[in-house]
């Protein structure tokens, strides 16, 4: 009963968003208040009724009703309670039903909260939030219904498949879709804008704080299965080029170029039509990620032209959104007023290079990532690209990149200084050098460009303490002078410098852990031993033992170092009965100079296990950086200015009171 | 394992950014060269090489028989006395320019190795262009005569 009530709520929701599409563009364009504001009731009914429908998909899942199709093929009564939660959106179904849930979220966030916008921009952005969720719910309703029965009901599920019954992954998709779907609110803003034919550096302080929640959401999703790949594939890669990983990672790259522009936008009221574009674009590489992801084509081209309903409707859902925005832009663009005149080397001007390489650098993923379907279906040659198109492409792009950040905070708006920047960032500069000396004459025969990419991440890490130091005059004034301007300080800039500082802080680990990383392949018999990286392990044995839903087979390591033993890792092999699958847990050591990595392979027909240990230097930095440029965003956004997202004063108080966080 | 099982897999574990859906032990302790010198070799041209039967694995990451049959194959050459571009023409030969991960600078790849420099060049061109005629279009005020300055100088020297 519960998945007909969800059912039939997903198609009350169809009928509120199309309500949503249309009364409020209608009343926007006659200027009827009463019907305009019907916008706002609209989406917090639409969030309500989808809330319902995937709340009554979980509570399928979690009583284990294997009369739901859905849940028979992605569940097992057997699985732990947070698997049969996160198995909801663990499959295609029940992930679209996350993604319009999400969607729904954010317009009833702009219409709860959103009471200092203006009614008619308000009401415009509802409108084309709306119709994005009618494309959704009618793609749900027609192809990939998450409520279907089956009768008789099966005695038991199918069960998940093992390598995703993994905490870290359990919340991922949740934190990418939340990445994804919160660009379409910049996308939304753009088009009531252009809908519009207005505006004005407010509307980059309103777009701002969403793009800014919808970037962190999207870095932590990315880092999150970066992290999983890590420890579950057992073989410590972090990142692989993959066409899914490359799909979410566009619009990263182009949420982060948006991120810049708008600030331009909002401080100068320069770069207007450039940032309507790219919020445009930002949100289609969006749509386009779920197309490449959901329609079967990166399986193969030949997949996808065989079982094409659920592909085709993507694509024709991209087709009217993606063209009908550029079509919008075409048309309306030229109506925006060209804002703030500046010169090349200022804060502007930095930010422009920053949109350049940004985008680029996106574009090459971009290319990278099509091409090979494209050339498959236009002339049936296959073609591979991976790690190394992108080295050679990507990389020449972003180091520059990474070179010239610590600059841009330090000119000033309108015309900077140069060299009066270089002059601050001298001490940066020698810290950088001093570090790359010595890491050189650590690693006399290690790869030479490594020490240059460790120097990277110090100069990015030490410039951003830079900006901060110039901007509270460190040197130059008094203590108490110093310590008024620190906490006088906007919390956007400590977020930026946060950001920036993150994004060093990465670059170390993932320069470190590709260059020096160490590894030892051996068959081991119980009491072999196996140095790596000044560490010693001995092998003890190996022990089953029995899961909830697994059986598994684990291995016993005593690591010592110096010849005093200092502790134990216990990597193993899961054999999943439901799924007829196995999984490696790999043995994980977290030292301060990086992670000992043991995974425990096939026993060999001597009696001896095959055994893999790898020492990969600082690799954790990787994710540490993610999570200080997550929480550089968290600081930014609780920043005053963009909480109370509108410049009117005024209001300040009230609308901090009912809508602020 | 049904298809359709198999793409709903497929398209969670893509869902989830990640293809690489088995986990893998790659190279066994029994492939291993004695040589350090061929066995680095090896490595970096494993490394370059794609497992025909997974999703964007090398066959130094993967574990599928067909990607053991590669390495041992590759380590073969090595021995033999190949030069690393002998071995990755021997290999494309037997299983096409799918294996390699890295594309050659062929004509259908011309496209896709200077898609990136043009579309930077373009886009550098496109900003510079556009500085340029805002400039024009919006010239400050010009330069006062020296007619002009003087009498600006009597006006102040007056007051």
């Amino acid at each position: 009963m519960i998945a007909e009530v969800g059912h039939y709520a997903l198609i009350l929701a169809l009928g509120v968003a199309i309500v949503q599409t249309v009364l409020p563009l209608i009343g926007t364009r006659l200027r009827d208040p009463q019907l305009t504001a019907v916008a706002v009731p609209a989406a917090q009914a639409e969030f309500i009724l989808i809330g319902f429908a995937f709340l009554a998909l979980m509570t399928a899942y979690v009583t284990s009703d294997f009369s739901v199709a859905n849940v028979w093929q992605n569940s097992h009564s057997a699985k732990p309670m947070l698997y049969k939660i996160s198995g909801v959106w663990g499959n295609h179904e029940g992930s679209m039903l996350l993604w319009v849930l999400i969607l729904a979220l954010f317009g009833a966030a702009v219409s709860t909260f959103g009471k200092n916008l203006p009614r008619q921009l308000q009401a415009n952005v509802l409108a084309v939030q709306g119709s994005i969720a009618v494309a959704f719910l009618l793609f749900i309703i027609i192809t990939s219904n998450p409520f279907m029965r089956i009768d008789p009901a099966p005695f038991d599920g199918e069960g998940l498949n093992p390598v995703l019954q993994d905490p870290a992954l359990a919340f991922h998709p949740p934190f990418l879709y939340v990445g994804y779907v919160g660009f379409s609110m910049a996308f939304s803003f753009a088009v009531a804008a252009l809908i519009d034919g207005r505006i004005d550096a407010a509307w980059a302080r309103w777009v701002r704080p969403w793009t800014l929640a919808a970037w962190m959401c999207l870095t932590l999703g990315i880092a999150m299965g970066s992290w999983w790949a890590y420890y579950e594939l057992g073989w410590g890669g972090f990142w692989f080029w993959d066409p899914v990983e490359n799909a979410s990672f566009m619009p990263w790259l182009a949420g982060t170029a948006l991120l810049h522009s708008a600030l331009v936008m909002e401080k100068r009221d320069a770069l207007k039509v450039w940032t309507i574009l790219l919020a445009i674009i930002t949100f289609s590489l969006s749509l386009m990620g779920t197309f490449l992801v959901r329609s079967g084509v990166l399986t193969s081209v030949h997949a996808f032209a065989v079982d094409p309903e659920r592909g085709v409707f993507i694509l024709a859902i991209m087709g009217v959104f993606i063209g009908g925005a550029l079509v919008l832009f075409a048309w309306r663009a030229p109506l925006l007023t060209q804002g703030g005149l500046f010169a090349p080397i200022s804060r502007e001007g930095s930010l422009v290079l920053n949109n350049l390489l940004l985008t680029v650098a996106c574009a090459a993923v971009l290319v990278g990532t099509l091409y090979p379907l494209a050339l498959e279906a236009l002339t049936g040659d296959k073609i591979s690209v991976g790690a190394p198109f992108f080295n050679l492409t990507f990389v020449p792009l972003i180091v520059p990149l990474l070179i010239a950040m610590p600059f841009g905070p330090l000119l000033a708006w309108k015309r900077g200084d140069l060299l009066a920047a270089a002059q601050r960032l001298t001490a940066a500069a020698v810290v950088s050098l001093a570090v790359i000396i010595v890491v050189l004459a650590l690693h006399q025969n290690g790869p030479w460009l490594a020490p240059l990419g460790i120097g990277i991440g110090v100069w990015l890490i030490v410039g951003a303490a830079t900006e901060i130091a110039y901007r509270v005059k460190m040197f130059d004034a008094s203590g108490e002078e110093v310590w008024r301007r620190l906490r006088n300080l906007p919390r956007a800039a400590y977020g930026g410098a946060l950001a920036h500082a993150g994004v060093g802080v990465m670059v170390i680990g993932l320069v470190a852990t590709s260059a020096w990383r160490e590894e030892r392949i051996v068959a081991l018999a119980p009491g072999g031993s196996v140095d790596i990286a000044g560490y010693q392990l001995t092998f003890k044995g190996v022990a089953p033992r029995i899961g909830p839903n697994y059986r598994e087979r684990v291995g016993t390591f005593v690591i010592s170092r110096g010849g005093s033993q200092f502790t134990v890792l216990h990597p193993s092999k899961r054999e999943f009965t439901v799924e007829r699958s196995t999984t490696t847990e790999s043995g994980i050591h977290n030292g301060w100079r990086g992670d000992l990595y043991v995974v425990l392979g096939d026993q060999l027909k001597d009696g001896a296990f095959s055994v893999r240990v790898y020492f990969n230097p600082l690799v954790r930095l990787i994710w540490i950086g993610a999570l200080v440029m997550f929480f550089g965003g968290a600081v930014s956004l609780s920043d005053r200015r963009l909480r109370v997202g509108a410049p009117k004063r005024a209001r300040t108080k009230a609308a901090m009171a009912t809508g602020g966080k | 394992m049904s298809a359709r099982r198999l793409l709903e897999i497929l398209a969670l574990t893509l869902a989830m950014g990640l293809a690489a859906v088995s986990p893998s032990h790659a190279v066994q302790p029994g492939e291993v060269l004695q040589d350090p010198v061929l066995e680095a070799r090896a490595r970096a041209l494993s490394e370059g090489l794609r497992c025909l039967v997974c999703q964007n694995q090398s066959i130094d990451d993967s574990d599928a028989p067909l990607a053991k049959d590669l390495r041992v194959l590759v380590r073969e050459r090595l021995t033999a006395g190949d030069s690393d571009d002998e071995i990755l023409d021997f290999v494309v030969a037997r299983y096409g320019e799918f294996v390699l991960l890295k594309p050659r600078f062929t004509p259908h790849t011309w496209l896709l190795w200077l898609a990136t420099p043009v579309v930077l060049l373009a886009a550098a061109a496109a900003i510079i262009f556009a500085h340029r005629r805002r400039n024009l279009a919006t010239e400050g005020p010009k330069p006062l005569t020296a007619n002009e300055k003087r009498r600006l100088k009597r006006l102040i020297g007056e007051g």
